[in-house]
């Protein structure tokens, strides 16, 4: 039984009900990263897709941008409790990334430029769960927001979500990433509420 | 001293009782709480506050900690009131001594400094993202650290300062944390510089050469920590060296 806040009612609305447990809505999109954001030219930007020995698939921008896209409007929850619904991207989905790929790699680290990482299960990219998004609201993504490209796995916590993407490894067991190892949960679905390392 | 296990470790809902109260700012106050069952903490890391209503409604926010790591059982967290915040008005209008509070923590790993640290430090604050650096003033304080340590303090106006006495003592010792303030809106009387934020030549002029390598904490609302690593990383600061806490409009962070 929690405590009772005395004189405390709070405010509710009627949206709270679409909202996993613990988040509230913002009109916002706040930047949370943990170190400056890095500026990456297009023609130096580069995606791969490698299991820890060998690159299995490069793009460059110009490859990635002549790949199919789609525009998905997807809600986004972030770990620091703001969410925010039916948010606008175009990007390309992980199916076609993964596409003419064979693997039998369960888990994946996700690495940015910037050096960030964070580990999410193969299965939570594939069947039309992430992309790799370079717009927002019909605008290039912008820097501080992950641009030029950013992964987009919206049915976890938004720190899954790695701006300024670089790679994805594969892996046959699961490692945990930047906050991973930080405290943070390790697969981190926020409809469980899973914040922090030992959240059930 | 704390490794990777202290992160893994199951954190959990505590009861903290407020045993006092104060103003920092018209706006801010300081939240003094005894936990008897607190893990300890690092200078820099946050909490998460659950209020809850008689109906079972709560609502959570995170809060930077500002006081020094090793402070045994009793943490001090600094909390700005937001005009429509939900839970930052009830804790700087409404709470009072004696009242009981959840909270869980402590959290975050990586904005941090430890007393084993040795290196140029270079703090960098805007308006209430002080708190989380502050921490680690008091801690270095505490932990006779000589590490060198340097803050500059971005604030709207004089009246916005939080631990001004506090701040100014410090910095009158020996060997303690060199402090630039530099004022956006309104100065005070005879200040040498016009009201204004901050910029390449005050950054060249107040903070690390890059040539010493100072690790840099920068914390505050999201533009300006893109503006301030912007121009620390002009000024030669390896981006691998900075690091940032940031919080947006409506973060209700701090």
């Amino acid at each position: 039984m929690a405590l009772i806040s005395r004189g405390f009612s709070g405010r509710r609305n009627a949206t709270d009900a679409k909202l996993p447990p613990g988040q509230y809505l913002t009109p916002d999109f706040p930047v949370l990263s943990a170190g400056p954001t890095p500026r990456i030219p297009l023609d130096r930007w580069e995606l791969t897709i490698d299991d820890g020995t060998n690159v299995l698939a490069r793009w460059d921008w110009k490859s990635f941008r002549d790949l199919p896209a789609e525009t998905v409007t997807v809600d986004i929850h972030c770990v620091t409790r703001w969410s925010k619904l039916g948010t606008s991207w175009e990007g390309v989905s992980l199916d076609t990334l993964f596409a003419d790929l064979k693997t039998d790699a369960r888990y994946t680290m996700v690495r940015s430029y910037g050096d960030y990482s964070t580990n999410v299960p193969l299965q939570d990219l594939l069947n039309h769960q992430a992309w790799i998004a370079f717009r927002f609201d019909g605008k290039d993504l912008a820097p501080e927001h992950g641009g030029p490209a950013r992964l987009l796995v919206p049915h976890l916590y938004l720190w899954k979500s790695a701006k300024w993407v670089r790679s994805i490894t594969l892996m046959n067991q699961d490692r945990p990433g930047f906050w991973e190892s930080l405290g943070y949960h390790i697969y981190g679905d926020p409809w469980r509420e899973q914040r922090y390392s030992g959240d059930e | 001293m704390a490794g990777a296990t202290l992160f893994r470790r199951r954190v959990v809902w505590r009861v903290g009782t407020v045993v006092a109260l104060r103003d920092e700012t018209p706006r801010a106050k300081t939240i003094t709480l005894d936990v008897p069952d607190w893990p300890g903490h690092l200078a820099g890391q946050h909490v998460d506050v659950r209020l809850t209503a008689p109906d079972g409604y709560s609502a959570v926010r995170s809060y930077s900690i500002a006081s020094a790591a090793n402070s045994e059982k009793r943490i001090e967290l600094t909390v700005e009131r937001l005009p429509d915040g939900e839970v930052s008005p009830y804790l700087t209008q409404e709470l009072q001594v004696g009242d009981r509070l959840e909270l869980r923590g402590p959290i975050g790993g990586w904005f941090v400094w430890r007393s084993e640290q040795t290196e140029a430090v270079q703090l960098v604050a805007g308006g209430s993202g002080i708190v989380p650096l502050m921490s680690m003033i008091r801690s270095r304080a505490e932990a006779h650290s000589t590490a060198p340590f340097r803050l500059l303090y971005s604030v709207r106006e004089p009246e916005a300062v939080f631990y001004r006495d506090e701040l100014q003592a410090l910095s009158a010792q020996q060997q303690s944390v060199s402090i630039r303030y530099v004022y956006t809106r309104a100065t005070p009387k005879g200040w040498p510089r016009p009201a204004g934020r901050i910029d390449a030549a005050l950054i060249a002029e107040t903070t690390w050469s890059a040539d010493l390598l100072p690790t840099c904490y920068i914390c505050g609302p999201t533009s300006f920590v893109e503006t301030a690593s912007g121009l620390l990383i002009a000024a030669r600061i390896s981006g691998y060296m900075i690091k940032t806490e940031r919080f947006g409009p409506t973060g209700d962070r701090k």
